[in-house]
């Protein structure tokens, strides 16, 4: 940072600006960090209403044409596929029935039989698209699944462009939800086969959910987009041959259903839709959730919410819903700070009755529980649902959760079901099918307060940007410090050695003394790097519990740290003054500030969500932080004080110690195992999520080298 | 200005082939019928015919096939009876030799439609515009001729053809789109649109338009609601004397549609395979009848088209209930027919004689449009009986392209050809011989901003790599550049007649255009042209018999040319990085920024001088205001400090600070007070 000159008798305004905002750090550390804390607070009422951007999509211009020809139909095909279920359990008998019913609607069928990629941690490949060479040894063999194709050819249509309809399906063990949510599906397909006015080839996956939704929709996903002609059903039999007496069965009916060209495509995707039944016993109404969250917190283009929700709640009168944290809903603070916003904003239009910014109490708690539902499950990283295989491929995609009421699906009440929600897809892709274009007219950052309501990035950041804006401020403050300390040591000590040269030397030794803390913020890193690589080796080796791996884990992770402490030498270990050791720790400080800042800022990038939650956890730890030593030889009130703070945040910003305490309040209150912090972490790596990276790479080395500071002797 | 030129040349092209088309109608209404007769070596002559045929899958493929020949007579000079004379003064213009159009909306389904027949293969066409043309100048003239031509055809069709005289837009295939040398010029738009308007100036070419005979029947809604709808115009020049100054002309237009019969939903899904399939009739298929002939067609028939399996199927059908005889079928006498009835008895069968395999071929009745609308307008039925299953005669290889990667970085384009399991006669056949070949021959032209790298083509066969260099017989390539050619691939691949399955990739980057280069609606993507597909080993040539049916019919004689089997791929759609065209705000902004950030500091750099300025600040402050000296005297004497030439940079800020929220708060409480009383 610019350190003003003393012999500089005025600098320039910029720098005079800096150095104030550098002299005041404290100050501005509180404002802009509390600012931040509010501004994240203020979202639900800054946020607008959502609109239609795209003209083209004209959702609900069309009257709906689905009849009741088509729903019944569909229904027998439910009454088949249960009376089916309940008699046997054999898949291949309910792949033929559901393909014989595409067939005879004039749809294209095609089988695709796939083994899921098994979630494997590969460090080097987290962001790049799945390559077909990595994709091959990577077979997971234990499951085994075909799933079902249909696409129906725009009649006068070039067949440049698809929509994908997904009904994840248990061929084996299917319940009246699923088979409904094939009903809802195969009504639309049946009306598309026969409609004129189609411009994009439909495609309707049924994908095998034996071995996990997302996995059978990203295998077919991959076989759509990067297939593999050299021999792949071998190499797939060659690596699979252990289990494959165990599937006889359903390799034959595999072989004889993909005697013909088996995996049938059309064109570029458009658009996809994952329709999904599940029966949770809605009180009052039917329900449609919308989940959009894809891998690292990547959202689908508004405007696609924007349809299902408008013809959701304006057409077919669903209560449309998106996912919220419902811990946060009965929570006193959020309620409290929900009624202080209320009357804040009933004394602002007392004031002028233009200023219109109040909300409701109940409203703010709602759209706040949302907007950190949507914040965590970007956050996480983790895709809410096979809608993210899509995004993968830039492709919008969304699932759509319909969850009826009781009522709705007792007996002989589900055609009524049935219409409504094939209606609403039936909308949604006539919408789609009408855009000439691919959806890039309205916002892909955002994030949602209630499913029609949404903050965009230009809002959002700003919260984000008051909470990291103190770092750089704080770290040039501490690094100026320390340099002023030394002129006024160097000062002090310059009156006793006469000679120039001395001083020269001192002046340039000192120069160089941040080096020291860069380097060891910078081994730190490198051990962060090291342990979040760690896992990987770890799960190569079988048969360990996870509470064994966990031990393995940190055990590893601890003999790394030591490792460069007996290379390098302790790290305090030249220092004995007291005041080069203070300017060492000052020093410390604010590299690990700075580094903190990049990470940030490098994440926020990748995931805002992420860096936000981390911003949230590391920024008071950064800036709080000081020697324990001092604050208690101090032994003023403030100072101790100081150090409980600090002790406190030192103790919440380990990564296992947040895990737990957020699962403690927000969570399920039962059973909080050990163990679960491994599964987590091993999900968010089998997910290729970079909040993974994070935490290994940013966040832990942080932890550690505030911790180091605390400690320091 | 384009928009100028298409009206320009359509007012000049179309005013006199209005002016002739009227003088030959006159003329014939004057000669009466008895001129057509005669149509001899030396007269111009029109044949009109429409050949309808029931598709597997329930639907009706209905080929209109006009063709006006004109034979170079001196005696008119520059006029034509029936020959439209705008075409006839393209090719005199343009000295083109030969020369196709064809606008097409939909795909033809080869998989339940045919592929191994003369419509499919001839009438087939990729979505949107297609034009190749042949001409017959030295090798320096024909681009500015193909340039000139595409100006022409589009006033002359309403369409942007012209989009094809850009040297981006057309390619020169050498031998593999149509053997022969010739100087060739192909061009394709895929994304045309087609509609009446490219309808009405190629009925504008036909003596009668579709005022009399069979182009009555085009109804506009009812041929635009078809699931494939193909106009066609063909032209033939050949040179009748050495000096190469007379030259007849063949024009051959042809109007190709599938059509669904009944256009309500059939009443539920049946389980049954044998379901009825629709019965039709023109009037149902068409919505009017024909009401008689043109006057002016030598000869106008309808023919009903049955295929070889469908025939097949019939006789089977027939040895099932033995008392009707086998030959029934062929018999002009079978409107008891078991599978199907038809209105009206037709005139001819006509058999083809070449079969190809159990001794059944396709039949063809044929129904002459005169005798049958002599009593009121005829409408000819075809009403189902029996449920009957066929199939249609497929390609030997089934082909299909897509695009292989995601993002915006790169991709692959593959082709996978699939083997159809029809051709077993022939495959059995030659498995006799050793080394039995099948040739596929590709043609693939691609823009330039897909940067196709050839060298890393891949090539499986039966899912085994293969080397390229033994399975590719011939290969020219023909590599794009930017912004002035697209990339040509035309190969002969000879695959063993065994194969189950091969396939093709070749990888490309993407490349980025100039922000005026992106068309309209840009974040569609980019289309890459078909591939076209033909298979040089298998002919597509039906053969009638040796009466002389087949001399008197125009239509019959196109199925007997000998031509190969050809096919189209899709389209495919390549997205690519497009700019964000409605925020120009911002990019003017950033670059004014940028702009300014730069320049700024640049003068700033060569304006200052360091030392100077040091010097000036210094003299200056020495000079400074007797008030701050006297504050800074004020606060020496109250803090007890030494006097610092320069406050403390905290210090004075700090106070500069105080200052500074002090009066914006003031400013504030202002307006916010002058905000409240103002209401």
């Amino acid at each position: 940072m610019a350190e003003p000159e003393t012999t500089k008798p005025k600098p320039r305004p910029i720098v005079r600006l800096g150095t104030l905002l550098i002299s005041h750090s404290v100050l501005v550390s509180v404002v802009c960090c509390v600012a931040g804390v509010l501004a994240l607070l203020l979202l639900p009422i800054l946020a607008k209403n959502t609109y239609i951007s795209e003209n083209a999509l004209m959702p609900g211009s069309a009257s709906p044409m689905l009849s009741n020809q088509d729903v019944s139909d569909a229904n027998r095909l439910v009454n088949d596929l249960s009376e089916l279920s309940s008699r046997s359990n054999d898949a291949g008998i309910v792949q033929r029935l559901i393909g014989r019913y595409i067939s005879d609607l004039g749809g294209e069928v095609g089988y695709h039989q796939f083994y899921p990629d098994s979630s494997r941690f590969h460090p080097l490949h987290l962001f790049s698209v799945p390559d077909t060479g990595i994709v091959q040894e990577n077979i997971n063999c234990s499951c085994h699944g075909i799933s079902v194709t249909g696409i129906v050819r725009a009649p006068r249509g070039d067949g440049k462009e698809a929509i994908v309809l997904v009904t994840p399906y248990n061929y084996i063990n299917a319940g009246l939800a699923d088979h409904l949510s094939l009903g809802i599906a195969y009504s639309v397909f049946s009306l598309l086969s026969q409609v004129t006015w189609l411009a994009k080839d439909i495609v309707w996956l049924i994908a095998d959910s034996q071995c996990g939704e997302y996995a059978s929709v990203a295998a077919w996903l991959r076989d759509y987009h990067s297939p593999t002609f050299s021999g792949f059903r071998a190499n797939n039999s060659h690596t699979c041959d252990v289990i494959t007496t165990h599937h006889d069965v359903k390799e034959n009916v595999a072989k004889d259903m993909s005697s013909r060209d088996s995996f049938i495509r059309a064109g570029t995707m458009a658009a996809a839709l994952v329709v999904k039944v599940v029966d949770r016993n809605e009180p009052f109404e039917d329900s449609l959730g919308v989940y959009a969250e894809a891998s690292n917190g990547q959202m689908p283009n508004l405007d696609l919410i924007n349809i299902v929700n408008y013809l959701g709640v304006h057409r077919q009168g669903l209560r449309v819903k998106v996912r919220k944290l419902f811990s946060l809903l009965d929570t006193k603070w959020v309620s409290f700070l929900a009624e202080v916003l209320e009357s804040l904003g009933s004394i602002a239009r007392r004031l002028n009755p233009q200023w219109n910014f109040g909300i409701h109490a109940a409203d703010y708690v709602d759209g706040t529980a949302t907007l950190f539902g949507s914040l965590y499950h970007q956050a996480l990283g983790v895709p809410t649902g096979p809608h993210g295989a899509f995004r993968d491929y830039q492709v919008d995609a969304v699932t759509l959760e319909f969850s009826p009421r009781h009522y709705s699906i007792s007996k002989g009440r589900t055609k009524d079901f049935i219409l409504r929600g094939g209606r609403l897809i039936e909308g949604v892709i006539r919408s789609v099918n009408n855009l000439l274009e691919k959806f890039h007219q309205s916002f892909f950052l955002y994030l949602l307060t209630s499913p029609s309501k949404f903050v965009s990035v230009g809002v959002y950041m700003i919260a984000f940007a008051l909470l990291v804006a103190p770092l750089p401020v704080a770290a040039a403050s501490l690094y100026a410090e320390a340099n002023c300390l030394d002129t006024s040591l160097d000062d002090a000590k310059s009156f006793s050695p006469p000679a120039a040269t001395i001083n020269e030397l001192v002046i340039s030794e000192r120069s160089w003394r941040w080096i020291k803390a860069v380097k060891k913020v910078l081994i730190v890193h490198l051990w962060g790097t090291t342990v979040s690589l760690l896992p990987y080796f770890i799960s190569q080796t079988p048969s360990l519990t996870p509470i064994t791996k966990l031990a393995v884990w940190g055990l590893f992770s601890v003999v790394c740290l030591l490792f460069p402490y007996f290379l390098l030498g302790s790290p305090f270990a030249g220092v004995s003054g007291t005041e080069e050791y203070k300017h060492e720790w000052a020093l410390l400080k604010s590299a690990t500030i700075s580094a903190a800042f990049i990470g940030l800022g490098l994440m926020s990038v990748i995931n805002f969500a992420t860096a936000e939650f981390g911003a949230l956890l590391m920024v008071p730890m950064c800036l709080m932080v000081q020697p324990l030593k001092l604050d208690l030889r101090a032994r003023t009130l403030k100072n101790l004080a100081r150090a409980a703070i600090n002790l406190v945040l030192a103790i919440v910003g380990f990564p296992p110690a947040t895990y737990y305490i957020l699962k403690r309040t927000f969570g399920s209150f039962d059973s909080i195992n050990i163990e679960d912090f491994w599964w987590w972490v091993e999900s968010l790596w089998s997910w290729n999520s970079a909040t993974y990276l994070f935490l290994g790479m940013v966040h832990l080395p942080c932890w550690l080298l505030c911790v180091q500071i605390l400690l320091h002797s | 200005m384009a928009f100028l030129s298409i009206l320009v040349s359509a007012l000049l092209l179309l005013l006199p082939s209005r002016g002739s088309s009227a003088v030959a109608a006159a003329a014939a209404f004057a000669s009466g019928s008895a001129a057509i007769g005669e149509g001899g070596a030396g007269e111009e002559d029109f044949s009109e015919a429409l050949l309808l045929k029931p598709l597997p899958d329930r639907k009706v493929l209905a080929h209109f096939h006009f063709e006006t020949g004109a034979p170079e007579t001196p005696s008119y000079g520059r006029h034509h009876r029936l020959f439209p004379k705008s075409i006839a003064q393209l090719v005199k213009k343009f000295h083109i030799q030969e020369m196709e159009l064809s606008f097409t909306q939909g795909r033809w389904n080869y998989e339940s439609w045919g592929g191994f027949e003369p419509i499919a293969s001839s009438n087939a066409k990729p979505p949107g515009v297609e034009l190749w043309a042949v001409f017959d100048v030295p090798p320096d003239d024909v681009d500015a001729s193909w340039k000139n031509l595409t100006h022409s055809l589009s006033g002359l069709f309403c369409a942007s053809i012209n989009f094809l005289e850009s040297s981006t837009a057309y390619a020169a295939p050498e031998w593999s789109f149509r053997p022969g040398p010739g100087s060739l010029r192909y061009g394709t738009l895929p994304r045309e649109a087609v509609c009446t308007e490219n309808l009405t100036p190629w009925l504008k070419l036909l003596p009668c338009r579709d005022k009399a005979g069979i182009s009555s029947l085009m109804d506009r809604p009812s041929i635009y609601r078809g699931f494939y709808h193909s106009q066609r115009l063909r032209l033939r020049s050949v040179k009748t004397s050495s000096d190469g100054t007379h030259s007849s002309i063949i024009l051959e237009q042809t109007l190709t549609v599938v059509l669904h019969p009944n256009i309500q939903k059939t009443s539920t899904v049946n389980y049954g395979e044998n379901k009825l399939q629709p019965s039709w009739s023109m009037s149902s298929l068409f919505g009017r009848k024909i009401g008689g002939t043109c006057l002016l067609a030598k000869s106008s028939n309808v023919y009903l088209q049955l295929d070889w399996d469908l025939v097949r199927e019939l006789k089977h059908l027939q040895n099932g209930n033995q008392e009707l005889g086998v030959e029934s079928i062929m018999e002009e006498s079978f409107l008891s027919n078991p599978a199907f009835v038809l209105s009206d008895e037709p005139d001819k069968v006509i058999n083809e004689v070449n079969s190809r395999s159990e001794g059944s071929s396709a039949i063809l009745y044929e129904f002459s449009v005169r005798k049958h609308s002599d009593l009121g307008p005829f409408d000819l039925g075809f009403t189902w009986k029996t449920p009957i299953v066929w199939s249609c005669p497929q390609l030997p290889l089934r082909v299909s392209r897509f695009l292989m990667g995601s993002g915006n970085e790169r991709g692959a384009i593959a082709i996978s050809l699939r083997s159809t399991r029809v051709r077993e006669g022939l495959t059995n056949a030659q498995a006799m011989g050793e080394s039995c070949k099948l040739d596929v021959n590709v043609f693939q032209v691609v823009p330039w901003y897909i940067k196709v790298y050839f060298h890393t083509m891949k090539v499986f066969v039966d899912g085994k790599p293969i080397a390229v260099s033994d399975i590719i017989e011939k290969i020219h390539v023909s590599p794009s550049e930017d912004k002035v050619s697209p990339g040509v691939l035309e190969m002969i691949l000879k695959l063993p007649c065994s194969v189950d399955s091969a396939g093709f990739t070749l990888e490309f980057d993407k490349g980025f255009l100039h922000i005026d280069e992106y068309p309209p609606d840009a974040n569609q993507g980019f289309d890459i042209p078909p591939a076209v597909i033909t298979f040089p080993n298998f002919h597509v040539k039906m053969h009638f018999g040796e009466d002389n049916s087949s001399k008197q019919s125009a239509v019959l004689s196109r199925f007997e040319d000998n031509i190969p089997v050809r096919s189209y791929t899709e389209v495919l759609l390549v997205p690519l990085t497009t700019p964000d065209f409605s925020m120009p705000y911002n990019v003017i902004t950033i670059t004014c920024t940028v702009f300014a950030l730069y320049f700024g500091s640049l003068l700033n750099v060569l304006r200052r001088r360091v030392n100077e300025e040091e010097r000036f600040l210094k003299s200056k402050d020495k000079r400074s205001s007797p008030l701050s000296r006297l504050r800074s005297k004020l606060s020496t004497k109250l803090g007890g400090k030494p006097v610092v030439t320069s406050q403390s940079s905290a210090r004075s800020s700090s106070f500069i600070s105080l200052k500074l929220i002090l009066k914006i708060i003031l400013v504030a409480g202002i307006a916010i007070a002058w905000q409240y009383f103002s209401e």
